[in-house]
């Protein structure tokens, strides 16, 4: 593969293959987490009360790990609605609008996530 | 003119609901159409989620407000329906998995894409998560 020349590769600038790679490392990320938050869940003895269940989630660790996911999920979505909207949305105007809105939807909830995690 | 650049023929006349409704869809097309759905339904509902972990996390008192939404319900919304939206959320979660880890499969191993793989392990996925989400709406709605 090469860059220049008239051998040059003219389609795209492989963002399918980013794309692609990052939904499947950010999915392995989220199924591992859940993994490990049914784990704690799980293992813990007694009825899940308020001690119990935010105790989950204030240790450094966890806050770490959960932080890194609250990342990959935006990520990840942001491949997939926009998957969707490139497959169903066919006016350029219409479909960079919903787009951004996806964007703005996605930034907002990242951040009330991350400042609901590191109060704890 | 190359390859790539010739135009081929586009069809756009599918109408929504007189063509694909008469599709017969096999078990490896609604597997893969409800990862989509599902997909996006846990876009939509990612506020509520967040909102959940919000309340649960945050103090005692915000702890009591989010178990009682579920009883008494949330604003003009009764307890009943926060449970049923929770519950396609937990569909949704489950298939969205199931159908991830299905693919991430047939990615590692490229003898799984095949038809036969494709049907059973479409059923396989879409029957766990079934499966499973039935037997969390017991719990939820107290049927054990």
């Amino acid at each position: 593969m090469t860059d220049f020349g008239n051998k040059r590769t003219i389609v795209g600038a492989h963002y399918g293959m980013r794309d692609w790679l990052s939904q499947r490392v950010t999915a392995v990320l989220m199924a591992l987490f859940t993994i490990a938050l049914v784990a704690q869940v799980l293992l813990k003895k007694g009825p899940i009360g308020y001690e119990l269940w935010a105790g989950i989630f204030a240790a450094q660790w966890m806050k770490f790990v959960t932080f890194t996911v609250i990342l990959a999920l935006a990520y990840h979505a942001w491949v997939g609605m926009r998957n969707i909207w490139m497959d169903y949305i066919k006016p350029v105007g219409l479909r960079l609008v919903l787009q951004i809105l996806t964007i703005v939807w996605l930034l907002g909830c990242v951040g009330w996530g991350v400042q609901v995690l590191w109060r704890l | 003119m190359t390859e790539i650049a010739k135009k081929r023929p586009e069809f756009r006349n599918i109408n929504a609901f007189k063509d694909l409704t008469t599709y017969r869809m096999t078990a490896a097309a609604w597997t893969s159409i409800l990862h989509r759905a599902s997909g996006a339904i846990l876009f939509l509902l990612l506020p509520l989620v967040i909102w959940f972990f919000d309340t649960s996390v945050s103090s005692e008192y915000s702890f009591e407000r989010f178990t009682a939404a579920f009883s008494t319900g949330l604003y003009w919304v009764p307890g009943w329906l926060l449970k049923l939206v929770s519950l396609g959320l937990i569909w949704a979660y489950l298939h969205h998995l199931f159908a991830g880890v299905r693919h991430l499969i047939m990615d590692i191993d490229h003898h799984a894409v095949n038809k036969q793989f494709g049907k059973t392990s479409g059923l396989t996925v879409i029957t766990l998560s079934v499966a499973l989400t039935l037997l969390l709406g017991a719990k939820l709605f107290g049927l054990y």
